[in-house]
C-alpha cells in the first residue's frame, strides 16, 4: 500500500498533497499538514503517546461497553480482592467495587478534567498575551505585572487557596486548575505577538481599517496557535497530577466519584495488607501522563522546531 | 574624572536599589491582592463561612461587620494590607492561635525536608546531568531522560505511598510516617526546630539516628523530582557548554577531558545551575504539601491541608502568602546570585 509504485490511487493523493505548487489554499493547508504528520510519525515514543491518548478517548466515550461492572455498585462481601480474581480482574476496593471498572469510569473524568482545563486557560492566556503583546505601553505593563503575580505562586498551592474558598469538588477543582494555568499561556502569547506585531501583513491590516479587535483574532492570534497548542500539551501531564493531587487530598473530585487520585487516598489505608488497592489507580495516571508528556515532545519537535 | 565616574556609578546604584526595592514591593502588594481576592471577593458570602448558614441576624450583622465587609472593597483591602504589614494574619479556628506563631512553628520541619531533598537533588542530578551531556544518546543520557520522563509524569503521593511500602512495610529499612519515634519526642529541647540540628547540639544520638532514619524517605521521594528536574537542566547547559570554541582549544593544548569538564565548562554553567536550584528548591515547597500528608510530617503542607478541610481560610490564606513570599524571595536571591557571579549581568 505505502509503495508509490503498486498503488496508483495513493501516489496521486500524495504527490498532490506533497506538490510544491499547491492550486488552492486548502491543498497547501491540507500539505503542510501531511508534511508535519510524516515528521511526527518518525518519532516512534511520540506515535506511542499519540496512541494512549486516543485509548484513553475511546475508553472514555465507550465507558459504559467497557466496563465489566457498574462503578459505583457496592458488594461487601467480595472486598479487597486481589488482582487475578475471576470477575474481578483488577480486583476490588474496599467496598467491593470493581477496581477496573472504576478506572474506566476514571478516564472520563480525567479526560474532562483535562479538556476543561485547556478551554479555559488557553483562550484566558491568548486573550492576554496578544492584547498585552499588541497593545504595549500601560496595557502591557498591568497585565504582564498580574501574570508575574500569578507565576509568583506554586500553581498547587494557590489551586488549594482557590478550592479552599470555592469549596470541595471537581467543578472548582477545574476552576482552581484553570485559574493557576493560563499565566504560561499568556506569556507565550506575548513573546509571538512582539515578534509580529510590526510585521508589514499587519501594517496593511490596520492600513485598511481593520480594527483592533479584528487584528488580534485574524491576524495575530492564528499565529500564536501552534506554540500554545505544544506548551497546553505539554502541560496536561502537569494538570492530570494537579487534579489527581487535589483529589488525594480529598478536595477534588468527591467520593463515590471513580477519580483516580480520590482511589489512591482510599486505598492508601489498606497499602501494607492490599498494596492493589492504591498502585493500580497510580499506575493508570502515570500511563496517561507519560503519553501526554511524549506527545507534547513530539508535538514541538513538529511545531516548533526552535525550541527543541 | 574618576571622582565624577564614581558619583554616576553611586547614582547609577541607588536608581537600581530604588527599582529593586519598588519591584519587591510591587510583587508583595501583588500576592496580597491574590490572598485577599481569594478570602474576601470568591467565596459568595464569607460571612457564613466564619459562623455558618444557621446563625441568628445580629450574630451575621457583628461579624460582618468585624470583618469590615460593610466597608468598600479598596477600604478592606487598605484595612487588609496594613494587618498583613505588622504580621497580623488573624488567628487559626483550628489551633486557636495567631497563624503567624502556628507557621513559625511549623515552617522548620518543611525547611529540613525540602533542604535535605535539594541536597540529593544536586550531588546526584549535577553529575547525572553531566553524563548525559558527555555521552549523549548512549545509555547515561537515555537514563537520565527516563529519569525526567518519569519525574514528570508520577503523582509524588503515589511515589510516596510505594516508597512507605517496600522499605518501609516489606523491608523494614526506614522508620514509618512521623518525625520522630513515639519514644524519642520531647527530649530534644527545639533550639531551632530542625530536630536534625537540634539533636546533635544536645548530643543525643540516638535522638539524630531516629529522626534520620524517619527523614530519609519523604527526602528521597522530594529528591527524586529535583533529580529529574536538575539533571535535565543541567544536560542542556552542558551541552550548550560542550560545542563551544574553548573547548576545542582546550582539548587541543592537551587538558584531560575530567579537567575540561568539571573544571572549566562547570564553572562556566554554575550561574545557571544556581539559579536552577534555587527554582527546585522552590519547586518542593509545592511538593511538600502532598509529601508531607503522606508522611504525616508536620510542616506547612501538612498545615495548609489540615486548614483547608476544616475551612480555616485564615490559615489557609496566612500560609499561602508565605509560600508565595518564599517563592519571590528565592527567585530574588537567584537573581541576584547571578549579577553577582556573572559580570557581564551586572
Amino acid at each position: 500500500m505505502n509503495n508509490p509504485r503498486t498503488s496508483g490511487a495513493t501516489s496521486n493523493w500524495r504527490a498532490q498533497l506533497l506538490t510544491d505548487t499547491p492550486a488552492s489554499r486548502n491543498q497547501a493547508r491540507l500539505g503542510q499538514f501531511y508534511r508535519g504528520w510524516l515528521q511526527f510519525k518518525r518519532n516512534k515514543l511520540a506515535v506511542l503517546g499519540l496512541l494512549i491518548v486516543l485509548l484513553l478517548i475511546v475508553v472514555a466515550a465507550f465507558a459504559p461497553w467497557i466496563a465489566t461492572h457498574d462503578p459505583y455498585a457496592q458488594d461487601l462481601s467480595r472486598r479487597l480482592l486481589p488482582p487475578g480474581t475471576p470477575g474481578n480482574w483488577l480486583g476490588t476496593d474496599e467496598f467491593g467495587r470493581d477496581t477496573f471498572s472504576r478506572l474506566v469510569y476514571g478516564a472520563r473524568i480525567t479526560l474532562m478534567i483535562v479538556v476543561l482545563v485547556a478551554a479555559i486557560a488557553a483562550p484566558i492566556g491568548l486573550l492576554v498575551g496578544t492584547a498585552a503583546g499588541y497593545l504595549g505601553g500601560w496595557v502591557d505593563a498591568v497585565l504582564m505585572r498580574l501574570t508575574d503575580v500569578f507565576l509568583a505562586f506554586p500553581s498547587l498551592i494557590l489551586a488549594l487557596a482557590f478550592v479552599a474558598a470555592l469549596g470541595p469538588g471537581i467543578e472548582n477543582a477545574i476552576i482552581a486548575i484553570a485559574l493557576t494555568a493560563w499565566p504560561p499561556y499568556a506569556r507565550i502569547a506575548r513573546a509571538e505577538t512582539i515578534t509580529i506585531r510590526n510585521s508589514d501583513y499587519i501594517a496593511v491590516a490596520r492600513m485598511q481599517g481593520a480594527r483592533t479587535a479584528r487584528i488580534l483574532w485574524a491576524y495575530i492570534m492564528p499565529l500564536c496557535i501552534a506554540s500554545l497548542v505544544v506548551r497546553v500539551t505539554l502541560d496536561m501531564a502537569g494538570i492530570i497530577l494537579t487534579a489527581a493531587g487535589l483529589g488525594f487530598l480529598g478536595l477534588g473530585a468527591q467520593p463515590p466519584m471513580a477519580e483516580w487520585g480520590a482511589m489512591i487516598s482510599a486505598g492508601r489505608r489498606y497499602v501494607l495488607d492490599q498494596w492493589w488497592v492504591a498502585t493500580i489507580p497510580g499506575i493508570a495516571i502515570i500511563v496517561v501522563s507519560l503519553a501526554f508528556n511524549l506527545l507534547g515532545d513530539g508535538l514541538r519537535d513538529v511545531l516548533d522546531p526552535r525550541k527543541s | 574624572m574618576s571622582a565624577s565616574m564614581g558619583g554616576a556609578g553611586a547614582l547609577r546604584g541607588a536608581r537600581r536599589g530604588g527599582e529593586f526595592v519598588l519591584q519587591v514591593a510591587l510583587t508583595l502588594l501583588g500576592l496580597l491582592a491574590v490572598t485577599f481576592f481569594i478570602g474576601r471577593v470568591v467565596p459568595i458570602d464569607p460571612v457564613l463561612a466564619v459562623v455558618g448558614d444557621q446563625a441568628p441576624r445580629d450574630v451575621y450583622e457583628a461579624v460582618r461587620a468585624e470583618l469590615g465587609l460593610d466597608q468598600p472593597l479598596w477600604m478592606q483591602f487598605w484595612l487588609y494590607v496594613q494587618k498583613m504589614a505588622v504580621g497580623d494574619f488573624g488567628t487559626s479556628l483550628v489551633t486557636n492561635r495567631p497563624v503567624l506563631d502556628d507557621i513559625a512553628r511549623v515552617f522548620p520541619a518543611t525547611l529540613e525536608l525540602a533542604t535535605i531533598a535539594t541536597i540529593i537533588g544536586v550531588v546526584l542530578g549535577v553529575p547525572m546531568g553531566i553524563a548525559g551531556a558527555v555521552y549523549q544518546d548512549r545509555w547515561p543520557d537515555q537514563l537520565v531522560r527516563v529519569i525526567g520522563l518519569v519525574g514528570y509524569s508520577v503523582p509524588i503521593f503515589w511515589l510516596g505511598i510505594m516508597g512507605l511500602l517496600v522499605f518501609y512495610g516489606i523491608l523494614g529499612w526506614v522508620a514509618g510516617p512521623g518525625r520522630l519515634g513515639v519514644f524519642f519526642e520531647d527530649i530534644v529541647t527545639p533550639i531551632t526546630g530542625v530536630i536534625l540540628i537540634d539533636a546533635a547540639i544536645a548530643g543525643e544520638w540516638e535522638v539524630f539516628w531516629n529522626a534520620v532514619s524517619h527523614v530519609v524517605l519523604p527526602a528521597a521521594v522530594l529528591g527524586y523530582f529535583s533529580i529529574a528536574y536538575i539533571a535535565r537542566m543541567t544536560r542542556s547547559f552542558m551541552l550548550d557548554q560542550l560545542s563551544q570554541e574553548y573547548v576545542i582549544t582546550a582539548r587541543a593544548k592537551g587538558l584531560s577531558e575530567a579537567r575540561i569538564i568539571w573544571v572549566h565548562a562547570l564553572k562556566n554553567i554554575s550561574v545557571q545551575l544556581i539559579t536552577v536550584i534555587a527554582l527546585s528548591y522552590a519547586r518542593l515547597l509545592e511538593g511538600a504539601v502532598l509529601t508531607e500528608t503522606v508522611f504525616a510530617w508536620p510542616g506547612l503542607g501538612r498545615y495548609l491541608t489540615t486548614a483547608l478541610l476544616a475551612a480555616d481560610m485564615n490559615a489557609v490564606l496566612g500560609g499561602t502568602l508565605v509560600v508565595g513570599a518564599v517563592f519571590v524571595g528565592l527567585n530574588l536571591l537567584s537573581d541576584a546570585l547571578y549579577k553577582l557571579m556573572d559580570p557581564r549581568a551586572r
